[in-house]
């Protein structure tokens, strides 16, 4: 799977859950920019994300997330 | 499972339907549980409204009448203690404090029992615990009183015994999840240390359908019946190719699977679930191991009503179904083959239909996952309730002797027996209103709390009925309570009566008992109400024909002075000294 297509399927995964068919997130996009993206819903799109590629984040990976293209980041490093 | 996900996202929707109250009380937060109870509701079509007080407000919520928790007005309220947050407890005290833990939080539960018991209507649901073993002492600390896991498991001892005394308290069994699930899934460190999540996001609908499966069962949805298919089902084999020697049960081949599952049905009878056969055989052929293979658990008696036969299968489970009088969605029906099952399920949409396993070896444990069971009331009634129905069927093969209906009644010898509310009848007439859904006028369900309360209150006149004639004693089949709405005016809150003694007096007789007894307490009349639901459709015209002039929609009034006693061949039987 290549960046694209990871940022694709995170892109997925964050318009079921925040609800909202249009929503496209780029590596710049952070939580605020993003309706309904709080503590609750961003333990969700983790635990989303885990269980899509079969991985699990390690306690510093997921505090240490500044935006969306981090995100895609660890998953890259995961997936390889 | 649904996954956090979907039950997060269904939080937030509408259901239609009667509307239930749920305040959720814990240690820690507890908008997680609130959240994922709220959505499988939803996602189940429960209207369930929930509400998820503050973070650690436990005594303040349930010690001021007026707090937020009591103003929701909640149907149930569920005690949540972390035991995340009782190891944080539990490593405050000094080592000697220790060996004491497990009492003094139950003696805290007790008390928060106490406080809701007397401020609220509430039914409490108490969350148990699940285990954390920190292996400090290893294997030993299941010797040392003052290692937590030691200190855990006595807790848990502990509450089911408190439940067990005391009415009104409604376990949820947290620790069967985690035993379920298993350690690697129900808990999830790294959640835990980053949002103090203490359950895995994955578990959190495991324990949100336990909740939900307990308040369903307050609500009176509890199953009633098993039906069963014979061969490869109770025995490996088929009775009529493999014959009586062939078939597995007891020490043939895979026999023991059989025999196990055959006890595990053999306890829910005992518990008053009903067996009902229904085989696609020759009914000598099919009854043949019950009458002489040795190994064989369940016997003829331990069936309410046998049926085999080659009419297809959803209309014998319809015959049953009305047979023994309950409601389809009371019946569960077990089959090894898919296309009975099928078929079953497509015919009769609203029974239920477990999807068996192929492996007979995987039945039992797959049967016992699905919970199928679950109730909100035990009475040693039950235990015969499988007595009853066969006595039923003799009834009914005696009616057709008879040439007028009044003949038969007549023949049966029937006593009635009314005696306001005791103590000892409390948890079956509690039952009764949860259980009951045909022959209930309003379907106002009580606890065992709230009979003994409505019992000692003044306002409230009750009367429960007992029935027996010659082929039987039927126990309490009826309950009244009427409330005191003027010095000259009763209202009737509840008339309920078991379908099992429909059409044969009883109605007459209890109404007879009933005006009786309001005469007594001094009142000229007596107003009614039918308030009707998808099932008490058989009652909509009961007070009329009771006598009752009808004065709005589902409104009824009875002035005593025009009263005229109705005819019933149930003679009434009085103990000593009472009126």
């Amino acid at each position: 799977m290549d960046r694209d297509e990871v940022m694709a399927k995170v892109t997925e995964i964050a318009r079921d859950i925040f609800d909202d068919d249009e929503l496209e997130l780029d590596d710049e996009t952070i939580a605020a920019d993003v309706d309904g993206w709080d503590s609750l819903t961003h333990l969700s799109l983790m635990n989303e994300i885990e269980n899509e590629f079969e991985i699990k984040f390690e306690m510093k990976e997921v505090q240490g997330l500044n935006n969306v293209g981090e995100l895609v980041d660890v998953i890259m490093e995961r997936i390889a | 499972m649904y996954s956090f996900r979907e039950l997060t996202k269904a939080a937030k929707k509408e259901t239609e339907g009667k509307e239930y109250r749920l305040a959720v009380l814990g240690n820690c937060a507890t908008q997680f549980l609130a959240q994922t109870i709220s959505g499988y509701a939803h996602l189940e079509g429960m209207n369930l409204k929930v509400h998820d007080a503050d973070y650690n407000q436990i005594e303040a919520q349930l010690i001021d009448p007026g707090s937020e928790t009591y103003g929701f007005d909640p149907d149930y309220i569920l005690l949540y203690l972390a035991p995340d947050k009782l190891y944080e407890e539990f490593m405050e005290l000094k080592a000697d404090e220790r060996s004491g833990f497990a009492d003094s939080v139950m003696q805290r539960l007790s008390s928060f029992w106490d406080m809701i018991s007397g401020r609220s209507k509430a039914e409490i649901l108490q969350m148990g615990f699940s285990e954390i073993d920190d292996r400090a002492f290893g294997n030993f600390g299941n010797r040392v009183p003052v290692s937590f896991n030691y200190q855990l498991r006595k807790l848990n001892w502990l509450l089911e015994e408190a439940e067990s005394k005391r009415a009104g308290i409604y376990p949820v069994d947290l620790l069967s999840i985690q035993i379920s699930l298993g350690n690697e899934r129900f808990y999830d460190p790294v959640l835990y240390y980053n949002a103090k999540v203490n359950i895995a996001l994955d578990s959190w609908g495991y324990v949100a359908r336990q909740v939900y499966e307990v308040t369903r069962a307050l609500q009176g949805h509890v199953k009633k019946c098993v039906v069963l298919d014979l061969d490869n089902t109770l025995w490996g084999g088929v009775i009529g190719d493999d014959g009586l020697a062939g078939i597995e049960i007891g020490e043939l081949g895979r026999g023991h699977v059989f025999t196990d599952l055959q006890l595990w049905l053999k306890q829910l009878k005992d518990r008053g679930i009903l067996l009902a056969v229904c085989s696609k055989n020759n009914e000598d052929t099919a009854k043949e191991p019950f009458l002489k293979h040795e190994e064989m658990v369940l016997r003829l008696s331990d069936f309410a009503i046998f049926v085999a036969n080659w009419e297809d299968k959803a209309s014998n489970i319809r015959y049953i179904q009305q047979t023994l009088n309950i409601g389809m969605d009371s019946l569960v029906f077990i089959d090894d083959n898919p296309f009975e099952r099928n078929l079953v399920r497509s015919m009769i949409p609203e029974i239920c239909v477990p999807e068996l396993p192929n492996d007979p070896a995987q039945y039992l444990s797959f049967l016992q996952g699905c919970n199928l069971f679950e109730t909100a009331s035990y009475s040693s009634e039950d235990a015969d309730r499988t007595g009853m129905y066969q006595a039923e069927a003799k009834r009914r093969e005696s009616e057709a002797a008879f040439a007028s209906m009044d003949d038969y009644l007549i023949s049966l010898d029937m006593e009635g027996y009314a005696a306001p509310f005791d103590e000892l009848h409390y948890p079956r007439i509690a039952q009764l209103t949860q259980r009951s859904n045909q022959f209930n006028l309003r379907t106002v369900r009580y606890t065992e709390e709230d009979i003994a309360r409505i019992a000692s209150d003044d306002k409230y006149v009750t009367l429960y009925y007992m029935l027996k004639d010659k082929f039987g004693d039927h126990g309490l089949v009826s309950v009244v309570i009427m409330e005191r709405t003027t010095d000259e005016e009763f209202f009737i809150d509840t008339w309920l009566m078991s379908c099992r003694v429909l059409k044969r007096g009883m109605e007459e007789f209890i109404i007879n008992r009933l005006v009786e007894e309001a005469v007594y307490k001094g009142a000229k009349r007596i107003k009614a109400e039918y308030i009707p639901t998808p099932k008490n459709k058989m009652v909509e015209h009961i007070y009329d024909e009771m006598g009752f002039d009808c004065i709005g929609e589902g409104l009824y009034s009875l002035d005593i002075d025009k009263f005229n006693k109705l005819k019933t061949y149930i003679i009434e039987v009085r103990q000593n000294g009472q009126r």
